[in-house]
């Protein structure tokens, strides 16, 4: 052996061993690309707030996950993509992280790549690009819960609830306001699908970016006479269609909003023009869920909630964050279980991920029964199956006005697969197999 | 005046003149690509050079040939897309070429949104290049053959190589980055300090006397706005195939234009070395600002709040700065070499 290959050695041995007690060793990192400011502030400071907060009651109730401590730190991105990647290339050297939850498809799609190559988990709940779904294709990409064509099925299947069943959609016309951008133009060809397979008539408008001005795609509704709007926005957009539909005098009860339409910030602005507007979620409002009040009692008991407005407590964005909170530290409470109680890599992460199984007893266990229904992911299902519920908003609050309503995945899965084995010959990927999915990298 | 003062620069060559760009050479492709951290190169200097790159381009067009344009993302949005689909349905097309015929798209469309300049000057001229903005973010989201039928409308970066060797990480990208700017941005040197770069700023100085002594204005301002675009396209390749890895119409927006505008104008106009001083300050310093305040007031703040105040502190500077030198970051530049020189001698 040369010197020279005893140097390196050492200094390997040396970066080790300071990397390992710059780690402590039993914290796991949680990276957040955080917004606090820009148009879409809201839903940013309550999402974030809810996931801290729940990081916090884990740290301050059981002292970790099993003895494992969580830390986190943020960059602000303002929602947008540079910012992301900025802020991803800033926080990705840190040690132990354990996920990335952007809360942006933007920035999503553009990490996609980049985390692969790291083999580090990226979790966009409710949202993020449908194909992911497909974990042959995408190892660590998961869009937990409901993915936008899910959540298209979702909203098919409660608007033909109410209409007396799925064969009552023939000759019902439906017309989808979407915002422009990728996130609001992803379910076009889903709402195309579904309405040629249940005969329901369709159009299909799209709000420019931000969407505070809808004069003219509301007098489009309005010659159109449709019997339900459904509403794809995001950010002020929303408030803006709910007025702007009252003052063309379509009725808000027949307005059905998706995920991203459906917080408090989305109607409170609209005022009076919000009563009776339903929306669609996967996690109820309200702080009567027993992991809200254990929050309320624990961290913002002892000063450390992270939401300004005690009021905004239990709202749709910060109950999202906290679910996101449960999902993220439940599947590294799932993986240590394989690879011990220890800093997991990131791939140790993807494979607890791979494993998140959360009945409703489990989701009883951890105070959370009603705020959402179950979860369960496999190698293959990057969803994990997450059911829907409608709420709507009677000028105070929301109340749930449904059941928990499974989305059509049996139907949804060929084109989700049609579109993943697409990309992956675009890109070159190999398809994953089972085996695959259990080869983890432990460093 | 000016044309005389270019000549002067030109006739010997200066030694002392090419010591900078040597040296600045000699880092990038022996420093950088052996000792820069990934955070230094995916954060910093890819944007810094598509913003660089840009800036150039759109400095021929405003600086050199004094006709303003707010269209530049638009041309970096034809650019980008341009060469997702070369590549995409020219099978086996080598990526110089994808680049080059994706620089040649944005020149099309440039020229044909340059024919309003034979009209229009100035502030008008200005609005009329926002038509360019808004067509083509609309076109590119209207018709879903551009991004492939994606139904977002996202297209993600082709996999990178040149002559079999792959360009995909970090490094590789960096090296394609750098050495496209330097190719460029010496041909553009060559370009202003040749006749038709003397034409370019006749025309700008004073169009009537231009045409009088035999310029071609109209010719000549449609030139500017094709090698401009093809700049600014293939600037718009990096930005997507080397920076983002990912590109959506509304990424290329208005606030993007303004973006390069300012890089000039804070840069010094008519400047090659302003371009990039102009895009160095317009990457690098929120990003000081922000672990500055980070560092100094991380525990007392959220990360909102700081944004916020960086804001306005970024603006404030700009402002001040502005005041204090007119001719920009290039003009200040100089103004320093001039006083460190009169002080060692």
């Amino acid at each position: 052996m040369t010197f020279f290959s005893h140097l390196k050695k050492a200094a390997i041995a040396t970066a080790f061993v300071l990397g390992a007690t710059a780690v402590h060793a039993d914290e796991q990192y949680f990276p957040l690309q955080s917004y606090r400011v820009g148009p879409y502030a809201a839903g940013g400071t309550g999402f974030f707030g809810g996931f801290i907060d729940y990081l916090n009651l884990i740290n301050i109730r059981d002292g970790g996950v099993n003895g494992v401590k969580l830390t986190w730190s943020e960059g602000e991105t303002q929602y947008e993509v540079e910012k992301g990647v900025e802020v991803y290339e800033r926080l990705k050297s840190n040690p132990g992280i354990a996920a990335w939850n952007p809360l942006s498809v933007g920035i999503a799609y553009a990490m996609i790549d980049r985390i692969t190559d790291d083999k580090v988990p990226l979790i966009t709940i409710n949202h993020g690009r449908t194909d992911t779904t497909d974990g042959r294709v995408f190892p660590y990409v998961f869009p937990l819960l409901l993915n936008p064509y899910s959540e298209t099925s979702g909203i098919v299947n409660y608007i033909a609830s109410k209409e007396g069943g799925l064969d009552k959609l023939k000759g019902k016309k439906i017309v989808v306001l979407y915002h422009g951008s990728p996130y609001g133009k992803e379910t076009i060809p889903i709402y195309e699908l579904l309405s040629q397979k249940y005969g329901f008539e369709l159009s299909q408008i799209e709000v420019p970016h931000p969407g505070n001005e809808q004069q003219a795609q509301w007098l489009t509704i309005r010659r159109e006479h449709p019997d339900y709007v459904v509403l794809r926005g995001w950010g002020v957009m929303n408030p803006v269609a709910l007025k702007t539909a009252q003052k063309t005098g379509f009725p808000a009860d027949h307005i059905v909003g998706n995920v991203w339409s459906n917080s408090e910030e989305d109607v409170i602005p609209a005022g009076d023009a919000a009563k009776g507007y339903t929306a669609i979620t996967t996690q109820a409002s309200g702080e009567q869920y027993p992991v809200v009040q254990e929050i309320v009692k624990t961290v913002y008991g002892a000063g450390k909630g992270n939401l300004e407005e005690k009021s905004r407590i239990g709202s749709v964005y910060h109950n999202l964050g906290i679910v996101n909170g449960i999902l993220n530290v439940e599947a590294v409470r799932i993986a240590q279980t394989k690879f011990g109680n220890r800093t997991l890599t990131g791939d140790e992460v993807r494979w607890g991920f791979e494993h998140l199984k959360l009945d409703p007893a489990r989701v009883e266990a951890l105070g959370a029964k009603d705020l959402f229904h179950s979860i369960n992911v496999s190698w293959d299902n990057h969803e994990g199956d997450g059911y829907v519920t409608f709420q709507q908003w009677d000028g105070k609050k929301w109340n749930v006005v449904s059941d928990w309503i499974a989305p059509d995945w049996k139907l949804l899965r060929p084109i989700i697969e049609k579109s993943s084995e697409a990309y992956a010959k675009e890109k070159g990927i190999k398809i994953r197999t089972a085996e695959d999915a259990e080869a983890v990298v432990s460093n | 005046m000016a044309v005389q003062a270019l000549d002067a620069a030109r006739l010997p060559i200066d030694w002392q003149r090419l010591a900078l760009p040597v040296a600045l050479i000699a880092v990038a492709y022996g420093l950088i690509p052996a000792y820069a951290s990934s955070y230094l190169v995916e954060a910093i200097l890819l944007p810094f050079l598509a913003l660089s790159l840009a800036a150039v381009g759109l400095n021929l067009l405003t600086g050199y040939c004094g006709q303003l344009s707010l269209g530049s993302s638009a041309f970096m949005a034809v650019g980008a897309f341009a060469a997702y689909n070369f590549n995409l349905r020219v099978e086996g097309l080598p990526l110089a070429a994808t680049m080059i015929l994706a620089g040649i798209s944005a020149a099309g469309i440039g020229v044909v949104f340059g024919l309003p300049s034979l009209r229009l000057r100035g502030f008008y001229l200005a609005v009329s290049t926002l038509a360019a903005q808004f067509f083509v973010q609309w076109a590119l989201t209207k018709f879903g053959w551009f991004s492939n039928d994606n139904p977002s409308g996202v297209i993600s970066a082709p996999h990178l190589a040149v002559a079999g060797f792959s360009l995909d990480r970090a490094t590789g990208r960096y090296l394609l980055s750098v050495t496209t700017v330097i190719v460029l941005t010496a041909l553009v040197w060559r370009l202003v300090n040749s006749a038709t770069g003397r034409n370019f700023i006749a025309v700008r100085d004073n169009e009537t006397a231009a045409r009088v002594i035999g310029v071609p204005v109209l010719k000549t301002k449609l030139l500017a706005f094709a090698i401009s675009s093809f700049i600014i396209g293939v600037a718009g390749v990096l930005w997507a195939f080397t920076y983002l890895r990912t590109v959506e119409p509304a990424g290329f927006n208005l606030d993007r234009s303004f973006q390069i505008l300012f890089i000039i104008i804070i840069g010094g106009l008519a400047s090659i070395r302003g371009a990039f001083l102009g895009a160095a300050f317009i990457v690098i310093f929120p990003l000081i600002l922000s672990r500055l305040g980070a560092f100094l007031f991380g525990g007392l703040f959220d990360s909102g709040v700081l944004d916020m105040s960086q804001r306005i502190v970024l603006g404030a500077l700009i402002i001040i700065f502005l005041i204090a030198e007119p001719n920009g970051l290039s003009a200040l530049f100089d103004r320093l070499k001039r006083r460190i020189g009169s002080r060692s001698s």
